[in-house]
């Protein structure tokens, strides 16, 4: 057991965790004295100042020893080795086809019309359904069904999304919204990765940015590459949902290979041919039910070849008639 | 017949309503044993879109009075109507307007609602409504990046490390399962007696409270503090 974190002085805990500050400031706190600890400072407060923020010595006490807690609980890198859906019921109540398995490294594509309940899958995996939702469908991690523990510790923070309609809201500019970003996540070499997502990211877009730009400021593409660099490398959710990102602007192999070489579950729910055919396997969902799991097989990978080069003769085409050229004879484009 | 009791709180416009109806419409059946009291200042037209969706409201309107100080003053007879109507579950929804206090009671389910667009620091700035909640919604972030609603939930946790964070999208209802799941598990009351406030509400006892309008020293009477500057 390493030394209880509110023994240490204030100072060196602003040091280590410099989201202590943000504490401070939620208290109003102001420091004067950083060798103090924690305890010694609040021993040192008026009584006017526990009525002002309503509380007492014990209660802030105890809020901090919890905040502290928080954020050794957060450093916890969740890393699984696999992920299964076991089928459940359909939206009609009949029994499902098929389970799904997911493990890191491999894309798994989500295939179906809209509405048919790709969304309800993926709640199920967020939430480690246990028998307790409309489907009916069990999670199990790393072969087994999690215990509340796990639960509490992992809930809601499995998925990372990525989908057409985000985009970037906050008032900050790249760099420092990546460096928050990497902070609250307690990363030590903040810097390097910030470095990394950035470079990434206009590489995936094709169209660079300044670190400085703020994030609300860039492009579609810009700023899809940039949540993807920035799950990839900065977001700890073990599984990545992209959801019909075919029209975004970046270039979607180089942002797959990305995704799997940081081992994330990648699921993609996507209606774009040459996507479901990069996938491993994609699963169909028909009726709010697992119908059946496809392994993309070597005529379907043979296929994708022909299919690329058709998106390539495509994506010429389209980039010689936006920089204003004129076609004078057929081949002149490719 | 004892009834479950949430306190549900949130700045104005954060998809309070929206939350509740959704919540209530993933339970099964909740929706004919359930009513929503809607606590606020001067006007409320809230109550007109919980009845469009069946479900069975009132408004409570503080008027001049504090609205929390109001809130509290009012629960009690909320309880005895709940209980005339053979409610299993009583919510009550209020608009946090100052910041500065919380409807949320000791035992009872508390539930504070804030919106991913609306800024990093709102966890922060928001004070007690978040600090004593025992779950917080994130309503619109299927609207924002992965990394701000991550960010986003860190400064949630910050403030308030025990409670769950629920991602809930207010209009297609996603997510609002779960906290449906956290109503039914609440704690159920047989009488409002013996409830306590979790966070004393402001001293606020000067002349501007009693309807003074005019600025000036000489008019100040009672609890006042200046600014330091």
């Amino acid at each position: 057991m390493e030394q209880k974190r509110t023994d240490q002085s204030i100072g060196i805990l602003l040091d280590k965790f410099p989201m202590v500050s943000d504490f401070l400031a939620s208290f109003n706190l102001k420091l004067e004295d950083d060798s103090l600890t924690f305890v010694e400072i609040v021993t040192g407060l008026p009584s006017s100042f526990f009525e002002d923020q309503a509380t007492d010595a014990q209660q802030l006490l105890e809020l901090f020893d919890e905040f502290m807690i928080g954020l050794n609980e957060t450093q916890i890198v969740q890393s699984i080795e696999s992920l299964e859906v076991l089928a459940g019921i359909d939206k009609s109540g009949k029994p499902e086809k098929c389970s799904i398995k997911l493990i890191p490294g491999e894309i798994t594509c989500i295939v179906g019309p809209t509405g048919s309940g790709k969304s309800r899958l993926l709640a199920d995996i967020e939430w480690l359904a246990n028998k307790d939702t409309p489907t009916g469908r069990t999670v199990l991690i790393n072969g087994d069904s999690p215990d509340d523990s796990r639960i509490a510790q992992m809930g809601g923070k499995l998925i990372a999304q990525i989908t057409q309609n985000m985009n970037f809201v906050l008032d900050m500019s790249v760099i420092e919204f990546l460096r928050m970003h990497a902070q609250s996540h307690f990363m030590m070499n903040v810097d390097e990765v910030v470095e990394e997502v950035i470079k990434l990211a206009n590489d995936l877009s094709g169209e660079p940015f300044q670190p400085e730009t703020p994030v609300t400021f860039l492009s579609g593409g810009q700023s899809r590459a940039l949540m993807i660099a920035d799950v990839a490398c900065i977001g700890q959710a073990p599984i990545v949902l992209i959801d019909e990102i075919e029209n975004a602007g970046v270039n979607k192999k180089k942002s797959l290979d990305l995704l799997v070489k940081k081992d994330k579950i990648v699921l993609m729910a996507t209606h774009d041919p040459l996507l479901i055919l990069l996938a491993d396997k994609r699963v169909v969902i028909k009726n709010g039910g697992m119908h059946k799991v496809i392994e993309t097989n070597p005529v379907e990978r043979e296929f994708y070849s022909e299919l690329e080069q058709l998106d390539n003769k495509l994506q010429l085409t389209k980039d010689y008639f936006r920089y204003g050229n004129e076609l004078k004879a057929i081949g002149e484009i490719y | 017949m004892a009834i479950k009791l949430i306190t549900v709180s949130g700045p104005p416009s954060s998809g309070k309503t929206s939350v509740i109806i959704k919540m209530i419409e993933s339970l099964p059946h909740l929706k004919d044993r359930c009513g929503v009291i809607k606590f606020d200042c001067l006007s409320a037209l809230d109550e007109e879109q919980y009845t469009k969706n069946g479900i069975v409201a009132q408004t409570g309107l503080a008027g001049n009075l504090c609205p929390d100080h109001y809130f509290v003053s009012n629960i009690e007879a909320c309880f005895v109507w709940a209980r005339e109507k053979n409610f299993e579950v009583l919510v009550t929804e209020s608009a946090g307007l100052c910041n500065r206090c919380a409807p949320h009671l000791k035992e009872v389910l508390a539930v504070c609602i804030l919106d991913n667009l609306s800024g990093i620091n709102t966890p922060l700035k928001t004070g007690p409504m978040v600090k004593m909640a025992d779950v917080v919604v994130v309503t619109k972030s299927d609207l924002v990046s992965q990394a701000e609603r991550e960010v986003f939930r860190f400064k949630i946790q910050q403030v308030n490390s025990k409670c769950k964070v629920l991602f809930i999208n207010g209009i297609t209802g996603q997510g609002a399962d779960r906290l449906a799941k956290l109503v039914v598990n609440a704690n159920d009351f047989e009488t409002s007696e013996n409830l306590k406030l979790r966070f004393s509400m402001p001293a606020a006892l000067c002349s501007y409270c009693l309807g003074e309008t005019r600025v000036g020293e000489d008019f100040q009477i009672g609890l006042n503090r200046k600014i330091k500057l």
